[in-house]
């Protein structure tokens, strides 16, 4: 750790609370200028909720909150901004329909003096800009056109180069292939050399001891441990976070692991020859009762598309799809859930009603099965309380608002709103992104527990570890296409990327 | 009011008051707007504030609360719907043109027994909101254009049925219903309070109710929950036709006349009764029991400014300017609530 240096920012004490859930207990952080300091913990434990308050989002909080020595309170994330703090959020907030350099300079376009954008100078210094970063693209194509990889590259190249004295990087490096990453850090490291203060919160420990100075752990909304990266390890670090000894949790999947012998029970989903426009060339594919089949890819390998039409939310160009032998065209969600099929979508957002009970949220999707006309409320909250309890949500609530969960919860609510009436097929996307080990272990011994009832589990992640703790069977995707399958045969990380 | 929002709200309370009262702002403001109107016209005038009075207003909003329940619906659902106005019109005319007429009204109308002209302005109404429906979920119209184009049609066909000409007669039920009273309450305000109640227990009771919520508060998550969304939202354009057509033959009644273009003042009233008693324009949010309060926000403005000296013409700016800051309220709410549940 870097010493003689007055911290750039200081907190102290900083306690917060969502509705009598304490996210923060008295938390006191430190950050130096030309540091990068790593965060770790637990889904919930608190890192986010830290760095919301730091960039302005969250404004109501107890504690001293200190710049360059200066007490000072943020009334908005404008406010943050000015004062030279920038976060770059781990969804993706970029402007798909625009240009890599107007997303670039997006809010301060270069303009002359009658206020028109000066459009061949932003491209020439959104090149400039982006190459020094390793990113070679023309500044003027649109930006949905790359791949979701390139654009979080190029999101958080536009916060990088804002000038911003600190900048929040939360899960940076989820959707980013290793060469990415590795262009990340390089930059990550020059700008620490111009003295700019880095926080860098990931769940892939691996990368926190690589590119930090100094690690943070929190646990239960406290600050359990604070280190230098090189008086560490990822099994002192992980022991740190989920309190309890953490060796056996993370499998590290280097090694070979044994694929079992394919299934012969019966057939649960058929899918033949299926294609859609530039995503998905003439997949087909078998999934049996209780097997988790693994779809394993690259970011825009085909995946999210093939998981939309398993549940009738897109419809394929061509092929077919067969449920218990019957030939199947979903003309809705609804349909596809009829047949009993169920989606759980890689995007929490996109499934979750966040402004609705706990309970809601859950009866939703057996609303029917419940009640033909009339609501039975006093049954849907049993039903939830009984999942919350199986599934160990917390906090146990079933009445409090869905936001108030940590997102680790959310995804098990997620899960959740399935099992009550458990569907023939589960289709999980990314079950397990942007989880902590705790929360992980937990889905994942849910997953089996669902296959061992018999139901047929399909599992696509472009994450090979999650592939590989659940699946049976695994097939990888590359350009919308089956290029592998492997079954009943020694499979690791290493075999999965190579096919890939 | 509003008892729909009280079973989140339990939950919340153990959070303290002042984010309760946050997340509620959208329920209380309107509130205090109505406690503020009515003791500013009792101060301001001694005819307003009496039970005659009351009377007067409760007869005054029946139609706009008719036609509201079925509004309700669309926008907790995040959709709007402009024609309503133009399908009660339609409605109304077309419950006079199959009935028999006196001889002096020159309209080339088709007389038919009570029941059947009832029966088949109902279809009609019901025939127009299914074409919103179909429109907006088959062919993927946005609502609010779709309806623009439905308030034509329907003006169309009222003036193909009436010809510029005025009918004055309508089935016996419906000028009991839309003018008579019993025990001194006139039919048209327990019409309406059915109407809203039957509104009201729907959307709080009912699988249907939930769906509508949820539709309304995240589209998408409601689709990845395996709900029919294209179907929820095709009901709700029916259900707000029928409501229309319900109001505008009660209104054809009420009024004593059925004539182009009676009906619209009566657009911009839903709307603003909708919204000014707090129903999210942005969906999953309200109720009917806040279109009642919004409901008696119009009902005592449009009468106490008639009980206050005021130049006429000001009343419409007035109302203009209480509908802008009701809507500001109602966005500004539905910050607030965010905040609250971020």
């Amino acid at each position: 750790m870097p010493e003689g240096r007055s911290p750039i920012l200081e907190l102290q004490g900083i306690t917060k609370s969502f509705g009598g859930v304490e996210a923060l207990r008295g938390v006191d952080f430190a950050l130096l200028p030309g540091e990068i300091h790593g965060l770790v913990g637990e889904n919930g434990a608190g890192k986010s909720t830290l760095m919301k308050i730091i960039a302005g989002v969250h404004t109501e909080f107890s504690g001293r909150f200190l710049i360059d020595g200066q007490e000072t309170h943020f009334r908005s994330a404008r406010d943050a901004h000015a004062a030279g703090i920038a976060m770059v959020h781990q969804e993706l907030s970029v402007a798909p329909d625009l240009t890599v350099a107007e997303n670039v300079f997006l809010g301060n376009q270069p303009t002359n003096r009658l206020g028109l954008v000066q459009w061949r100078r932003m491209a020439r210094e959104a090149g400039e800009q982006l190459s020094r970063f390793g990113i070679d693209v023309d500044p003027m194509s649109r930006l949905g056109d790359l791949p979701i990889g390139l654009q979080q590259l190029i999101e958080i190249a536009r916060v990088l180069f804002s000038g911003a004295r600190i900048v929040i990087l939360d899960e940076p490096t989820s959707a980013l292939s290793p060469p990415e990453v590795e262009r990340l850090f390089t930059t990550l490291r020059r700008l620490r050399e111009q003295g700019t203060a880095i926080v860098f919160i990931s769940h892939f420990i691996e990368d926190i001891l690589r590119v930090s100075d100094t690690v943070t752990v929190f646990r239960n909304g406290r600050k359990v441990a604070e280190t230098a990266s090189t008086a560490t390890s990822k099994g002192a670090l992980i022991e740190a976070m989920i309190g309890r000894g953490g060796e056996a949790l993370e499998h590290s999947y280097s090694d070979d692991l044994m694929l079992p012998r394919p299934s012969d029970s019966s057939v649960v989903l058929k899918v033949d020859q299926l294609s859609l426009a530039r995503s998905l060339n003439d997949v087909s594919f078998e999934a049996r009762a209780g097997e988790v089949l693994g779809i394993y890819g690259f970011m825009g390998c085909g995946q999210q598309e093939l998981s939309r039409i398993l549940f009738g939310k897109l419809k394929p160009d061509a092929g077919t799809l067969a449920v218990d032998g019957k030939p199947k065209t979903f003309a809705s969600t609804a349909a596809a859930r009829r047949a009993g099929v169920a989606l759980v979508p890689e995007s929490r957002r996109a499934m979750l009603f966040h402004q609705e009970p706990v309970y809601k949220n859950i009866s939703i999707s057996i609303l029917d099965r419940i009640s033909s006309l009339l609501l039975k409320p006093a049954q849907e909250r049993d039903i939830a309380q009984r999942q919350v309890e199986q599934l160990q949500i917390r906090p146990p609530v079933v009445g409090l608002d869905l936001g108030m969960l940590s997102g680790g919860n959310q995804q098990k609510v997620a899960l959740a709103k399935w099992l009550t009436y458990p569907p023939k097929l589960l289709v999980l996307c990314e079950p397990t992104r942007g989880m902590d080990v705790g929360a992980k272990n937990d889905v994942i011994n849910i997953v089996r527990d669902l296959r061992a009832k018999g139901l047929a589990i399909i599992v696509l992640s472009t994450e090979p570890e999650t592939v590989l703790s659940l699946a049976d069977r695994i097939l990888v995707l590359k350009r919308g296409a089956v290029v592998r399958e492997f079954k009943n045969e020694p499979v690791s990380k290493d075999r999965l990327l190579e096919a890939a | 009011m509003a008892s729909s929002e009280t079973a989140p709200a339990a939950g919340q309370r153990a959070k303290g008051l002042a984010p309760f009262l946050r997340s509620q702002m959208r329920n209380i403001a309107p509130f205090l707007t109505l406690i503020f109107l009515s003791g500013f016209f009792a101060l301001a005038s001694p005819s307003f504030a009496t039970i005659d009075n009351l009377g007067n207003i409760l007869t005054q909003v029946s139609v706009t609360g008719i036609i509201a329940v079925g509004l309700t619906f669309v926008i907790l659902c995040a959709e709007i719907d402009l024609s309503i106005a133009g399908i009660a019109n339609v409605t109304g005319i077309a419950v006079a043109y199959f009935t028999l007429q006196e001889s002096y009204v020159n309209i080339p109308n088709i007389p038919l027994a009570g029941a059947a002209a009832i029966l088949l302005a109902l279809l009609l109404c019901a025939a127009l909101g299914l074409v919103n429906a179909l429109g907006l979920t088959v062919i993927g119209i946005p609502s609010f254009i779709m309806t623009l184009a439905m308030m034509q049609i329907a003006a169309g066909i009222s003036a193909l049925l009436v010809r510029g000409q005025i009918a004055y007669k309508v089935p016996s039920l419906i000028t009991t219903l839309g003018s008579g009273s019993i025990g001194g309450i006139p039919w048209i305000v327990i019409v309406a309070a059915i109407m809203l109640l039957g509104g009201h227990l729907v959307l709080t009771y009912t699988r249907f109710g939930r769906y509508v919520y949820m539709v309304g508060g995240n589209r998408e998550a409601a689709e990845y929950s395996g709900l029919n969304v294209k179907l929820i939202l095709g009901a709700v354009m029916v259900i707000s036709a029928v409501c229309s057509g319900i109001g505008g033959m009660l209104g054809v009644a009420h009024f004593g006349s059925a004539q182009q273009n009676e009906f619209d003042t009566y657009l911009l009233d839903s709307i603003a009764a909708v919204v000014v008693g707090g129903t999210s324009l942005f969906g999953g949010r309200g109720g009917i029991g806040n279109t009642i309060v919004g409901l008696f926000v119009l009902g005592v403005l449009n009468n106490g400014l008639d009980h206050v000296n005021i130049d006429s013409f000001l009343k419409i700016l007035i109302r203009g300017v209480i509908l802008l800051m009701a809507l500001i309220i109602n966005v500004y709410a539905q910050r607030l609530r965010e905040k609250a549940a971020d």
